[in-house]
């Protein structure tokens, strides 16, 4: 294990928070296996791991939400046992949740006042929440309903939530995952503030060039161990990678050169009614995407994403056949089977109960997406050998980790499992693959390996749609870039021109009003 | 007149051990957790209470016998549905099954006895105003108390911290779990509270409504107030609206036949139902967004520590 201790200045003489030799044992799996953690008052200290890497475990054993089972928690040298997280609240420990604990029923002060010990009134801490979200630039209205606000507001509404218990210490797990660029900025100049307000901060997160700015140590978990402790100023974003992976993680490649070739899917101008009340209306969305081509679709998640999602899919009916055409077919009134048959491909966001069904077996889910178009069907028998030889080649192609030949979805990992859908679907050779967050939740590895598959598959001819709030990934490997933004689709821009910055300004939907201003002139 | 004052009385009564039984579940749905077995506790509590009324003599005991005996049969219900994380439904639908037996074998023994029905108020002078007098003072003490506890119902959940978290329970119990609420705990209390309220709604079957107890006296009001929740929209203020409309519409069916009015008497007791039916589909369009149901209603809870 090697140690080269952050480069940034002590502020005193013992750390806030230390783990000694902290050890979660879940049966026989080893979570966190005697980890060693100092953290510094007046430091950003990230947490760095992939997905299963510890980092939850030990942030929540942090927290008081899970007893170590070895080693102990230390707060300024002393020993410290919690029984809960009301007790490390009171100790002065606040923690942001990556999957937001919020109460979608529930106003603002409510779910502020759930988060604190109630001590106050509900009156005196209405008061006291309005003051302190104000003078950190976080407004929130707190007789709003949590499910009218925004996936941002809703993270202000944990943010302020911790900061109305004054933490010395602030956990926050994964806190830009959701944000759009701009939005993340502002955060970390909250972040900041707190920082010299003499607190210590535990950042987890995946995003390393974040880590690298933001951060002044770094502790980097792989498999429930401590890797190393160092400065993420000091390392790239490729060594702190190769730290949380153990091994080089294998370069993306795009082909040499790709034959862009015919159009393979056009929308035009589809407009789609919500059908639910959460929902986005489709506005006018038009787009072309050829043989050959990779389209990559940004935006913040709730933006109409998943409606178009479900339009192009088939699972909602355009009213007009002619606003999706695959493969020169209007397709707009076809089933989802009929449009694989035509040769089109779908990957959803949510793996389990949607992507496949969570009790079913792996070629219980092959049959499901695969019984149109090829020869898992005969006669309305099922041919179970066509069906596990499709496990058996995906297994393989896209090296899926299970612990039997045909176990049930659920049982894989988060990793696993996409990497099998990705490849059952890419395996039938669509000639237009629609994947949606094709690597969320996905560790590094893993995600190399299906983003280098959807650029193989559109080198071998297919048209690609990728939507992804990650704009990394979309960088890496589309051709060209559109934002959805309140169920608009901008124009595409060509990758090379497309940068964050830009890109970041449609996701907020700023330079569209720009865009239809410059139109109203037009006309 | 007289009828009509008759007919106000009698639709009181009847809808009293509805609003009962449906403020208790009310607040365990509140808390996520669906108890289909109010019938069930309706019915032991109506045995037990009878049962205590009858050897001590004393109403106040049978009711709280009625009460306990609906708190032990909830606390099975918990055991089941929160300590073994069983299906909800499946474990409420047993313990009315099991509720219909038990009382049963335990009313078996007074089936043919009377009691002396509980007193109803009389304030001199005031309870004889004509018309209204017998109606607002003239009524028994479960009359009073059903109204107080609702409105002590409302006061808990919308003003008090445990009532915020019981309802923080009901929408998110990951959440209410992360932020450190013992959740099967908060909902074995509210359960329990459910027991206590279905078990007194059943005794005041035979303690005041009817001064004798036979077995299947509850005759589906447990189940009716399982609808009148969901018509309340959880709201405890709409309950008492709910209860009297639905009691209403039972005493109506009675008098209806009475007076020869051709409607069939199956299709006035299912006009409860009908008309849940048609509030949950009026709300549900009247809805932009949230839910009115609490979000984990009937859905296991399993902690990991």
């Amino acid at each position: 294990m090697r140690d080269t201790t952050s480069a940034a200045p002590r502020t005193s003489a013992t750390p806030l928070l230390q783990t000694v030799g902290l050890t979660k044992r879940y049966g026989s799996f080893l979570a966190n296996d005697k980890i060693d953690l100092d953290v510094w008052s007046q430091q950003i200290h990230a947490l760095l791991g992939e997905n299963g890497a510890g980092k939850s475990t030990l942030v929540k054993t942090i927290y008081g939400l899970v007893q170590p089972s070895e080693g102990e928690l230390r707060w300024e040298g002393q020993t410290m046992v919690l029984s809960g997280p009301s007790q490390a609240r009171a100790r002065g420990i606040g923690m942001v949740f990556q999957h937001f604990s919020l109460f979608d029923n529930l106003t603002v002060a409510e779910n502020v006042a759930l988060g604190l010990d109630g001590k106050e009134s509900f009156r005196e801490m209405s008061a006291r929440l309005e003051q302190v979200s104000r003078s950190y630039g976080l407004p929130l209205d707190p007789k709003r309903e949590v499910w009218r606000l925004s996936v941002g507001e809703r993270q202000r509404i944990e943010i302020v939530r911790a900061l109305m218990q004054n933490p010395r210490f602030l956990i926050l797990d994964e806190p830009t995952a959701v944000l759009t660029p701009q939005e993340a900025d502002q955060l970390f100049v909250v972040l900041e503030r707190l920082k010299s307000e003499g607190r210590a901060i535990l950042y987890i997160s995946h995003k390393l060039e974040e880590v690298k700015r933001l951060c002044d140590t770094a502790t980097i978990l792989r498999g429930g161990k401590k890797v190393s402790t160092c400065n993420p100023k000091a390392e790239t974003a490729a060594s702190l990678a190769r730290m949380m992976v153990g091994t080089e993680i294998k370069e993306v490649k795009p082909a040499a050169s790709r034959k862009i070739t015919v159009p393979r899917l056009v929308i035009n101008d589809l407009n789609l009614e919500p059908d639910d009340a959460h929902g986005v209306r489709l506005k006018g969305i038009s787009l072309e995407l050829r043989g050959g081509e990779i389209l990559g679709i940004a935006g913040v998640a709730g933006n109409g994403q998943d409606e178009l999602f479900a339009a192009l899919s088939g699972e909602r009916l355009a009213s007009d056949p002619g606003t999706i055409v695959i493969e020169g077919i209007a397709a707009g009134h076809l089933s989802i089977s009929r449009r694989r048959k035509l040769g089109a491909a779908f990957v959803p966001e949510e793996r389990l109960g949607h992507g496949t069904a969570p009790r079913m077996r792996l070629s219980e889910n092959a049959l499901l997406t695969g019984h149109a178009a090829g020869n898992m069907v005969q006669h309305g028998f099922v041919n179970t050998a066509a069906t596990l030889n499709a496990v058996d080649r995906a297994t393989e192609t896209f090296d899926v980790r299970k612990a039997k030949r045909d176990p049930e979805a659920a049982s894989l990992s988060g990793g696993n499992l996409q990497k099998f859908i990705v490849g059952r679907e890419i395996l039938r050779n669509p000639a237009v693959l629609v994947v949606s967050q094709p690597t969320w939740g996905v560790d590094a590895g893993a995600a190399a390996v299906i983003r280098q598959a959807l650029l193989d598959l559109a080198a071998g001819g297919a048209a690609v749609l990728v939507t992804s709030q990650d704009l990394d990934e979309l960088i890496e490997i589309s051709d060209r870039i559109a934002v959805m933004f309140h169920g608009h689709l901008s124009a595409s821009l060509p990758t090379a021109e497309a940068s964050r910055e830009k890109l970041g300004l449609l996701m907020g939907g700023s330079s569209l009003e720009t865009k239809e201003q410059a139109h109203a002139a037009d006309t | 007149m007289e009828l009509i004052e008759a007919i106000i009385l009698s639709v009181l009564a009847a809808s009293t051990p509805l609003l009962l039984a449906a403020t208790g579940e009310l607040v365990a749905e509140r808390s996520g957790v669906l108890n289909l077995g109010v019938e069930g506790m309706m019915i032991v509590g109506a045995a037990c209470g009878f049962g205590g009324a009858w050897l001590t003599g004393s109403i106040i005991i049978g009711a709280l016998c009625g009460m306990l005996a609906g708190v032990l049969m909830s606390l099975l219900f918990a055991a089941m549905a929160l300590g073994l994380a069983v299906n909800q439904v499946a474990t409420g639908l047993a313990l009315t099954i099991f509720g219909v037996g038990l009382s049963g074998l335990i009313g078996a023994g007074f089936v043919g006895e009377r009691i002396t029905p509980a007193p109803h108020l009389q304030i001199p002078f005031v309870t004889d105003i004509p018309l209204i007098g017998r109606i607002l003072f003239g009524e028994d003490g479960f009359v009073y108390l059903s109204l107080a506890l609702v409105a002590a119902v409302w006061w808990f959940l919308y003003r008090t911290r445990a009532g915020l978290i019981l309802r923080a329970c009901g929408d998110n119990h990951v959440s209410a779990h992360a932020l450190g609420y013992p959740v099967l705990k908060i909902r074995m209390y509210a359960v329990m509270f459910g027991g206590a309220c279905a078990g007194l709604a059943g005794a005041y079957l035979p303690l005041a409504y009817t001064p004798f107890f036979i077995p299947g006296m509850t005759a589906g009001r447990g189940w009716i107030a399982l609808a009148l929740t969901v018509f309340a929209s959880w709201l405890p203020g709409r309950l008492v609206i709910g209860a009297y409309l639905f009691g209403a519409v039972t005493i109506l069916q009675l008098h209806a036949q009475g007076a020869g009015i051709g409607i069939p008497s199956q299709f006035m007791s299912s006009l409860p139902y009908l008309a849940t039916v048609i509030v949950l589909v009026l709300l549900s369009r009247a809805r932009t967004g949230g839910s009115t149901a609490p979000a984990a209603l009937g859905t296991v809870f399993v902690p990991d520590r």
